[in-house]
């Protein structure tokens, strides 16, 4: 349920739990780490540009990780970068998301078996809230994903640790 | 009295929103002034060279897409040229039609981001938008031809995956007229705004001497001022068929070979493929285009370069056939590992916040710098 | 412009001295064999010679001929011991338009060959990816460093053909 549902007719006045403020505010400004590793990256861009325009749903891409909050792993995750990209996880302040774009960063991809230098799933050096498939996920396929992880942010709760998707 | 300096060391990238992927530079800087530039490449190796060794001829193809993922039909192109010199096809001219028109539609959207994230990486960020309007309809085109946006498969050897759509050719028609007025607005809006010119001409300046040493080629080798382009000079396909210029660096803004020549270069090469796939369209031949395809890829033992001009210069193929149906060996000369080796050269002597208007002026695709 | 057979002409009248192999009779690209440690010299004066004038390197690759021979130890399985790699120069002269295929043979067990950087630039960055994923030493190179793997990476050269790949890199899993 929306937030704005339980608006009173007569004014200005919204009652609420503060879950329900803190998950709303956190899920329509979800600003995204501007950060491309390889074909993906392409597919991103395209989203954020002019024709599918990611900032409908409050996603900015920031260039430093301390001031993001979703992560986007855009593409092939090497062994040379995957320390990189951890780093970079946890430089972001929390709550942090990271959505999982692309088959490469899933599982490896078409290199996941004779490539010798590329990390199969990102998964294994930072935990992956919403996972796209696709080589490269279509833009569609990736707002699919966001939409996802606005999902699973509205029924998070501040005190409970296992967030299940409702 | 003297003061006391020592260099600095500042680290630039992987993670950096200008370094057009995951490039790391490592810049010793004397105040503001560059002194030196390393830079450390690797973080995006994916292993093409091995996997070509174990898998099919045509499995390849998916691969070649992957590496400069912003021109992915020209790297089908080279590398289905190499192997059908190899087998000896000759392939119906329907299908080096069609080939020519995809590789130039491609050299347009690689060319149209290569100048939106030029312009968005040295703080006009609107063109970048412009960019991706006209992008996008290139990449409906080929998405009504086999289903792909990004990543193709479409040029396979022997022939291709499946013939035109219907409407191709008309959709094709209208992109072409609405495009060349949105150019006009693209050049208004960016390449003769002042504040452009002065961030970009006479900035990075690449002499013909140094340029030919390091290899370069593709549009800095012609922003150098050489009419060097393998469409021409090392003629492939049907590109001897049709009727088209070669821009190179005049220097109007600046001196020969500077940032602003390297990025005219890319505009006026735009205007080039446009002639091309007017020409192409207009004069395309009937046929089949899975006809040649063989049934078993399995070259004869031997040799072979093969070479295309891809938006980024000559990228080549350097194929070994054992005989059986897997390459022996394949080596990829991919022009951005060539060119990126230049920016030492380029950037010394130059201010900090320059490098990214040489590196933007570069061009590079990660992908494929490191493959 | 000048054939394959005047520039293999030109080369053996010059460097009488040096063993060149020619071999023109290969389907597709002839090419020149050249020996490991004349390599640069030959390459300069290719450059220089001004009818020759090879002013650009195209490219520069390494190949793992695989050729030695075979030992089975007790376990029953196969390890190749011996035989060669090759290095092929493909050079191109601008002026001119003419081309020409180098290769240069070297001992699979301790590949070495003289660099050509100081004849092309654009040699430095080929001769340091064959470094990184073949182990070939180029002398005289400038900064002779891996390229693409990471700096760290002690398990060998990946593109040899009998590479084994490791289990582990810094505590993350590499087979999938």
């Amino acid at each position: 349920m929306g937030l704005l549902d339980k608006e009173f007719s007569d004014g200005n006045i919204l009652i609420t739990t503060t879950e329900d403020l803190f998950n709303w505010a956190r899920l329509s400004s979800l600003w995204q780490l501007g950060f491309g590793l390889a074909c993906c990256a392409i597919e991103m861009m395209a989203t954020s540009a002019s024709h599918y325009d990611f900032d409908r749903f409050g996603v900015i891409p920031r260039p430093s990780p301390r001031q993001s909050d979703v992560i986007i792993v855009s593409g092939t995750v090497t062994l040379k970068m995957a320390l990189r990209v951890k780093r970079l996880y946890e430089q972001m302040p929390d709550p942090k998301y990271v959505i999982s774009m692309g088959s490469c960063s899933n599982c490896g991809g078409p290199y996941w078996e004779h490539g010798y230098h590329v990390l199969k799933g990102v998964d294994r050096v930072i935990p992956v809230d919403v996972y796209v498939p696709g080589c490269p996920p279509r833009p569609e396929a990736l707002l699919e994903g966001l939409l996802k992880l606005q999902e699973k942010i509205r029924y998070e709760s501040l005190t409970k640790q296992n967030n299940e998707v409702v | 009295m003297s003061i006391r300096t020592e260099e600095m060391v500042l680290n630039m990238g992987p993670q950096h929103p200008s370094t057009h992927g995951v490039l790391r530079l490592e810049l010793t800087l004397d105040g503001e002034i560059i002194i030196k530039v390393v830079p450390h490449i690797g973080y995006l190796h994916r292993c093409f060279e091995k996997h070509c060794e174990v898998i099919t001829y045509p499995q390849v193809i998916p691969y070649t897409d992957r590496m400069d993922y912003l021109a992915a039909m020209g790297n089908e192109f080279g590398y289905v040229i190499g192997v059908e010199k190899l087998l000896g096809i000759q392939v119906p001219e329907r299908v080096e039609y069609i080939r020519v028109i995809m590789a130039e539609l491609q050299r347009i959207a690689s060319h149209l981001i290569a100048i939106g994230t030029y312009g968005a990486d040295i703080g006009a960020v609107t063109p970048f938008l412009y960019c991706f309007r006209d992008r996008e309809k290139i990449l409906s085109l080929f998405e009504i031809t086999c289903g792909a946006r990004l990543l193709y498969n479409y040029i396979w050897i022997g022939g291709l995956s499946h013939d035109l759509h219907p409407d191709f050719i008309r959709l094709t028609k209208e992109f072409i007229k609405e495009f060349k007025s949105n150019l006009r607005e693209l050049n208004n809006l960016l390449t003769y705004n002042r504040i452009f010119i002065d961030r970009t001409a006479n900035v990075g300046i690449l002499p013909l001497e140094t340029a030919i040493n390091f290899g370069i080629t593709g549009p800095m080798l012609r922003a150098s001022g050489l009419k060097w382009d393998l469409r021409r000079d090392d003629t492939y396909s049907v590109y001897n068929k049709f009727d088209f210029d070669i821009p190179v660096g005049e220097g109007k803004m600046g001196t020969v070979g500077d940032s602003w020549d390297r990025y005219y270069v890319r505009v006026l090469e735009i205007e080039e493929s446009l002639k091309i796939i007017k020409q192409a369209i207009n004069s395309i031949p009937d046929g089949d285009v899975t006809s040649a395809i063989p049934k078993k890829i399995k070259p004869p033992v031997g040799h072979i370069y093969s070479r295309v001009e891809n938006p980024r210069g000559e990228l080549g193929y350097f194929i070994i056939s054992d005989g059986s149906t897997s390459p022996f060996r394949v080596k990829v000369r991919a022009p951005s590992f060539v060119n990126l080796q230049i920016m030492d050269e380029l950037c010394r002597g130059h201010l900090v916040a320059d490098v990214i208007a040489i590196l933007g002026s570069v061009d590079i695709v990660l992908g494929e710098v490191d493959r | 412009m000048k054939s394959f057979e005047e520039i293999a002409e030109i080369i053996r009248t010059n460097f009488s001295d040096i063993q060149i192999e020619i071999k023109s009779v290969v389907k597709f690209e002839p090419f020149l064999v050249i020996s490991s440690d004349k390599i640069d010299k030959i390459c300069l004066y290719l450059r220089d010679y001004p009818e020759l004038c090879f002013d650009s390197l195209v490219n520069l690759s390494a190949v793992d001929d695989f050729n030695g021979t075979k030992v089975k130890d007790e376990q029953g399985n196969e390890t190749m011991t011996g035989g060669t790699m090759s290095v092929y120069y493909h050079l191109e002269s601008i002026k001119f338009r003419h081309k020409i295929l180098l290769k240069v043979i070297t001992d699979k067990d301790n590949p070495n060959i003289n660099s050509v950087v100081s004849v092309w630039n654009s040699a430095n960055w080929h001769e340091r990816e064959a470094f990184d994923l073949f182990g070939i030493t180029f002398n005289n190179h400038p900064d002779l460093r891996r390229i693409l793997m990471p700096y760290d990476w002690e398990f060998g050269h990946p593109l040899k053909k009998d590479y084994q790949n490791p289990e582990f890199y810094q505590g993350m899993k590499i087979p999938y």
